[in-house]
């Protein structure tokens, strides 16, 4: 089975990053560090800047100040492996489920070179691995929310990405597919992996991360759940709705 | 009825009119299943006006204007996207600038141009029975281009035509084959231009690939149907257009309108 090739030494590290989008700061002197095998979930309110620092960690935002590491990560080699929000992916496309893992193979490709046998072999080992290869021919458009993003991980575990990138990867799932997505991403921390997914949603969230980041537009806190998860915190996260909220699950 | 087929054919300029016809019913359709499936009608529109100024320039400096609309149609493609990008705007706005920019300025040379004699008419609409022998070898060669580009680039297009921001994140190339397939776009344009002039190209570059994508599931299926269909609707109005005296474009597109209207009637697909 497949798993990320440099995963055991994989880190990701973000030093007083700044990032401004439109004349506004998106994020502010962001600092923190995720070390290999990390389940970390990203949790704040909407516009807080979860996507914002997924795409400048992924290199698709410029950095104002500070500075993105990716410790021992190729990114050249597609070791980074980003599953983006619902609304960014074009489903008028008419793809099935095996074409869309077949793109995690591309960056492993030689520009011209058409994929193999091996590259069919991983293609279908991780569709087996996410549960979904009686759904091997389905058209994305016919996949629930819950195995769309099985998909987008399986096109992940095809790229042997050490890094994966999940932006509000929960949205228009329900929660036991929920369920079946994070133990899909617990195995792949296991490997030694970095999963980081980015959620809106603070409930449920015991039990499920290694670490949370709590996020909006600056860092309000960053460690294990029964840990950040502080009145305090909540309320720099919601104001004062946030004293409310319940996040044990 | 093989008389309607062959008669015609024992004219050189029927000929070439044919050759030109299944050129252009397989090439737009060809590109025309990913101008449908990204929305990108627009620019397909655009870049055929927007490729006036060069076939103006092609008349009055005495060259074949479809070579001449060559460098212009893939300049303004690499324009498009480019000033989008510098400049933060939407695609649709940076294409409708340089779209009526660009076709104002061929009106303007046009109208300055006072020793040449062009027809406007046949440039908006197409002049397919008029084809000489090196527009015939123009669009082969842009034929044998596009299509190699297709077949190299096809699994990194879909990546980018599917997940934009996902093809992004594992590789700058991502971006190049954009701009390499607006350039395809602009090559089969140019190849459309002379069979269905620049108004009614849209209905070969979008037509049949709609009816193709309302038929079948996987892509390069759709690929091939909007091909086939392509050809049936510009063979099919060549000939309406000899036999009934109508002119070629316009029986090419009613035909491949007509196609699209009896499968959205029965459609496998709902219209997203």
């Amino acid at each position: 089975m497949t798993s990320a090739p440099n995963a055991q030494r994989a880190s990701v590290s973000l030093r007083n990053v700044t990032v401004e989008l439109d004349g506004h700061m998106a994020l502010n002197d962001v600092t923190f560090d995720v070390d290999a095998g990390t389940l970390m979930g990203v949790v704040g309110p909407n516009g807080a800047g979860k996507s914002t620092l997924f795409n400048a960690i992924a290199g698709l935002l410029p950095v104002r100040q500070g500075e993105v590491t990716l410790h021992r990560v190729d990114q050249g080699g597609g070791a980074l492996a980003y599953v983006p929000q619902r609304e960014s992916v074009n489903w008028r496309f008419p793809v099935t489920v095996t074409d869309v893992v077949m793109m995690g193979r591309r960056c492993r490709l030689k520009w011209f070179q058409r994929p193999g046998k091996r590259d069919r072999e991983l293609v279908k080992a991780c569709i087996c691995r996410v549960g979904l290869w009686d759904l091997r021919a389905a058209l994305m458009t016919e996949l629930s929310g819950g195995q769309r993003q099985r998909v987008f991980v399986a096109r992940a575990l095809a790229q042997e990405a050490s890094v994966l990138l999940l932006d509000e990867a929960f949205s228009g799932v329900d929660v036991g597919a929920q369920e079946g997505l994070v133990e899909v991403l617990q195995s792949l921390r296991d490997e030694g992996c970095i999963v980081m997914l980015a959620t809106h949603d603070v409930t449920n969230l015991a039990g499920r991360f290694d670490e949370v980041l709590c996020l909006n537009c600056e860092v309000c806190a960053c460690g294990p759940p029964d840990l950040v998860f502080t009145s305090q915190v909540m309320e720099k996260l919601y104001g004062a709705h946030g004293l409310r909220l319940n996040v044990d699950g | 009825m093989i008389d309607f087929l062959v008669a015609p054919l024992e004219y050189g300029f029927m000929v070439r009119a044919l050759i030109g016809s299944i050129l252009v019913g397989v090439m737009c359709p060809l590109v025309g299943a990913y101008v449908v499936t990204r929305n990108l009608a627009f620019i397909g529109d655009a870049l055929a006006h927007a490729v006036l100024p060069g076939m103006v320039l092609g008349f009055i400096v005495g060259i074949n204007p479809a070579i001449a609309a060559i460098p212009t149609g893939v300049a303004v493609a690499v324009l498009v996207r480019t000033v989008s990008r510098r400049a933060g705007l939407s695609t649709d706005t940076s294409i409708g600038i340089l779209f009526a920019a660009m076709f104002a300025l061929g009106l303007v040379m046009l109208a300055s141009a006072t020793t040449i004699r062009v027809n406007m008419e046949d440039l908006l609409l197409g002049k397919v029975l008029a084809i000489s022998p090196t527009d015939i070898y123009v669009s082969l060669g842009i034929t044998v281009v596009v299509i190699l580009g297709l077949f190299t680039l096809h699994h990194w297009l879909m990546f980018a035509s599917f997940d934009p921001v996902g093809s992004q994140v594992v590789g700058s190339r991502s971006n190049f084959v954009d701009y390499v397939f607006l350039v395809m776009l602009a090559l089969v344009i140019v190849i459309g231009i002379q069979a269905a002039g620049i108004v009614l190209v849209m209905a070969m570059l979008v037509t049949p690939a709609a009816a193709a994508y309302l038929l079948v599931r996987r892509f390069v299926s759709m690929m091939l149907l909007a091909a086939a269909l392509g050809t049936a609707s510009a063979v099919t109005g060549l000939y309406v257009s000899y036999h009934f005296n109508v002119p070629a474009a316009p029986a090419m597109t009613l035909v491949a309108s007509g196609i699209f209207a009896v499968v959205a009637l029965f459609r496998r697909r709902a219209l997203a």
